[in-house]
């Protein structure tokens, strides 16, 4: 593994930074308040190849590499969390499988959509009762002709309000059990396919988070992805990339709230100087950074490992999402801790930050679940 | 903990109004930031605002160990009304009550420990937090007046107070000697209350900004001696952070009693929740730092009950209680998943809460320095 980025990931970077620092930074404080998601910067991510970073050029995409898509999600996270996880979304859990498993026609028809922005992704596959435990799934897709009927309810999707392109998991034979998972993409307008509650959250509160709604809803034949009974694979295998995107996240978050620390630190005085001076803000400013740069390699790391085609790199993936997530909720509750009861109030961006970093050992698999995948590497 | 039957009865007569009658009540002030008049009516009737405050003065005639039970009972269901019953009776009736003159006493103590009147203190500025030293808010005395000039900042129920204890210096340059403490009622020209802090957590309590622009208070209403401010805000603080330490207990124990009721009740892959030996792990290590916590609070209650020094049990019981408090809560949503997160559940809403008790009077960094300084000797 190479510790220098290439020139290419450098130029990204340098790109991508400055347009969060110049457009998402603004806004951030405003959509998490009015809980807006945020299209006009999303057309902008569109021009600047963010929303397709590892679609090949041919299908309308950025074509780079996933170390790549790693850095661009760091500095779109840095500059708003919310943003960063509609892009990661779009990039990882939506375009990917398209690109691994979808066929020639699907990818012509849908890829260039999702990389400029026409049409948004989200992805389909938590249900009230199942969560990490994906086989719990209740909804079901049964062929009657030349469509699949599909019939269930999907719960925390991300962009799901404003998204027009769906990837969705259901049973095709229920007492196969995670051989008899199918996966579908299912456009916005399809008849009985509708939004149901839009999630109050937490935190990443721009990010329209809707329940979905199927009721009957006829799918044509070929929107089938990969083949009947493929869907667990295919889950696994995109949730493996995404970890990595939301490891990303999870570095952005962090160094979000590092940056606005030590901004803090340098500006605030006590007892006669800044704060800065102090050895006890000096430990923690230098934990909050170690975590990060440790978190920023296992993410790289990852990268490194899909970018050489590994077939598995499950444990790597998992050690990336699981230790950024956990860095980040940490390193945002020091960033709190030095902004002291400023950091309380929403005149400072540490509060918001705060809250948007615990999602990150929740979705795409809770830090639990990683744990349980990572120590299964260990004594397979 | 081993408690005495007389605390027994009381926890349980606490327990049962928060259970029935707070509870119910928190999740809306936090959404709607409404603060809790009807509550405090309520805790007035039940003589819960003054606890450790003789009967002559209106308080209950109970003791310190009882008051951090009652702070750690309302905060179990809901910390905006915990933080008011903290602010209200560590920080509002007990400076006049230690500090304060029997005609001061008379005048103020007993309409705060009936609830007639709201109790408030002003001591943090824009400036000066931890650094309390550094009070830039200026009392002249001129003939029979003190003339107040200055700000404050980040002043818990600042806004609905009607009795407000504050800081002020003669002369910055001064440091700790230059500051004194002073009565300020809510009506008296000059002091109006600034910006209202829109918060993480604690949205049904109330945190403002005072200002004192020509402000003019009667000599009279100097809290103790000129220049013992210092003397009288940190025996101040040494009793708050008890009832700060009780209040991150209980926010702690909420989530812990919401994580217990949601693992028996549910169910993943076909198991229930609570046969996982990860949630089990969870559960063992909040459960025990809860439980270390409180003892260590409760001590400094009961060392406070009988004449003795508590600087250090009161700072390590509230640093320990918040760090770990921070922890429970953030396993409470953990073990809750992507609900934990929504407002259908009330873990957010602890972990929110609690996120304040490792910065309110006394960050935990601050802690950590009183700590060393009795243990290591302050020079």
């Amino acid at each position: 593994m190479d510790f220098d980025l290439t020139n290419d990931q450098k130029m990204l970077q340098d790109e991508v930074r400055k347009f969060a620092q110049t457009e998402l930074v603004p806004v951030a404080p405003e959509i998490d308040e009015s809980g807006e998601f945020p299209w006009k910067n999303i057309k902008k991510m569109a021009e600047l190849g963010l929303l397709g970073i590892i679609v090949p050029e041919e299908y309308g995409g950025a074509g780079f590499d996933y170390i790549s898509l790693a850095i661009a999600i760091e500095e779109i996270s840095r500059g708003c969390a919310s943003t960063g996880v509609i892009v990661a979304v779009n990039n990882s859990l939506v375009s990917y499988p398209f690109l691994q498993f979808g066929n020639e026609e699907q990818k012509k028809k849908y890829l260039p959509l999702l990389c400029k922005g026409e049409k948004l992704g989200a992805f389909g596959l938590t249900e009230p009762n199942a969560g990490s435990d994906v086989v719990a799934m209740e909804s079901t897709a049964r062929l009657e002709g030349d469509h699949y009927i599909l019939n269930g309810t999907k719960r925390f999707i991300t962009n799901a309000g404003e998204a027009g392109i769906f990837v969705v998991f259901a049973y095709t034979n229920k007492e196969l059990k995670h051989k008899g998972i199918s996966t579908f993409i299912v456009e916005r307008d399809t008849p009985g396919f509708s939004l149901g509650k839009h999630e109050n959250l937490m935190g990443i509160r721009a990010t329209a988070n809707c329940e979905l709604i199927f009721e009957d809803v006829k799918i044509p034949k070929e929107n089938l992805l990969g083949k009947e009974g493929d869907g667990f694979k295919i889950c696994m295998n995109t949730l493996d990339v995404s970890r990595i995107d939301i490891g990303a996240q999870g570095v952005g978050i962090a160094q979000s709230a590092l940056d606005e620390a030590i901004k803090y630190s340098k500006e605030r005085k006590a007892f006669g100087q800044p704060i800065c001076n102090f050895e006890m803000m000096q430990s923690m400013l230098a934990e909050m950074a170690t975590q990060i740069q440790a978190a920023r390699f296992l993410v790289y790391y990852a990268g490194h490992c899909k970018n050489k085609g590994m077939t598995r790199f499950s444990k790597e993936s998992a050690m990336s999402k699981y230790y950024a997530a956990s860095i980040a909720v940490d390193v945002a509750r020091k960033a709190v801790q030095i902004h002291g009861g400023y950091g309380y109030t929403r005149d400072y961006p540490v509060e918001r930050i705060y809250r948007d970093a615990k999602i990150l050992e929740l979705y795409e698999g809770t830090s639990e679940i990683q744990k349980i995948v990572i120590a299964r590497e260990l004594v397979r | 903990m081993i408690l005495h039957e007389k605390y027994l009865k009381f926890r349980e007569k606490v327990r049962d109004f928060a259970d029935k009658e707070v509870a119910p009540r928190a999740k809306e002030l936090d959404i709607k930031g409404e603060f809790p008049w009807d509550l405090i009516k309520r805790m007035a009737e039940l003589e819960l605002l003054a606890l450790y405050v003789p009967k002559e003065y209106g308080g209950a005639g109970l003791d310190v160990l009882s008051y951090a039970i009652a702070v750690d009972e309302i905060g179990r269901v809901c910390g905006s009304t915990g933080i008011f019953l903290a602010a209200h009776s560590s920080l509002g009736v007990y400076p006049i009550y230690v500090a304060g003159s029997e005609e001061q006493k008379q005048k103020y103590l007993i309409p705060l420990a009936r609830g007639d009147k709201i109790g408030s203190f002003g001591l943090t500025e824009s400036n000066a937090g931890s650094d309390a030293a550094g009070t830039q808010t200026i009392a002249k005395l001129v003939g029979d007046e003190y003339v107040i000039n200055g700000s404050k900042r980040f002043i818990t129920s600042g806004e609905v107070a009607d009795i407000i204890i504050f800081t002020a210096t003669k002369d910055p340059s001064m440091g700790y000697s230059g500051i004194s403490a002073f009565i300020v009622e809510k009506g008296t020209p000059g002091f109006s209350a600034g910006k209202k802090e829109d918060k993480l957590g604690l949205r049904g309590s109330i945190t403002s900004e005072l200002i004192f622009e020509d402000c003019k208070i009667p000599k009279e209403n100097l809290l103790g001696k000129e220049g013992e401010g210092f003397k009288v805000f940190m025996a101040t603080l040494d009793g708050g952070r008890i009832s700060i330490g009780a209040l991150a207990l209980g926010i702690a124990q909420g989530a812990l009693d919401a994580s217990v009721k949601f693992v028996k009740e549910n169910k993943k892959s076909g198991k229930p929740l609570k046969k996982s030996q990860s949630i089990q792990s969870m559960i063992a290590e909040m459960a025990t730092e809860i439980e270390a916590a409180r003892l260590l609070i409760y001590q400094a209650a009961m060392l406070k009950d009988n004449d003795m020094p508590y600087t250090k049990e009161a700072a390590m019981g509230k640093y320990y209680a918040s760090l770990i408090g921070m922890k429970a809560t953030d396993i409470a949503i953990t073990i809750h998943g992507m609900l934990g997160l929504t407002k259908e559940y009330p873990v957010e809403r602890f972990m929110r809460d609690e996120k304040l008790m490792e910065i309110g009077e006394g960050t935990s960094e601050i802690q950590k320095i009183v700590i060393a300084r009795e243990i290591l000797g302050k020079r």
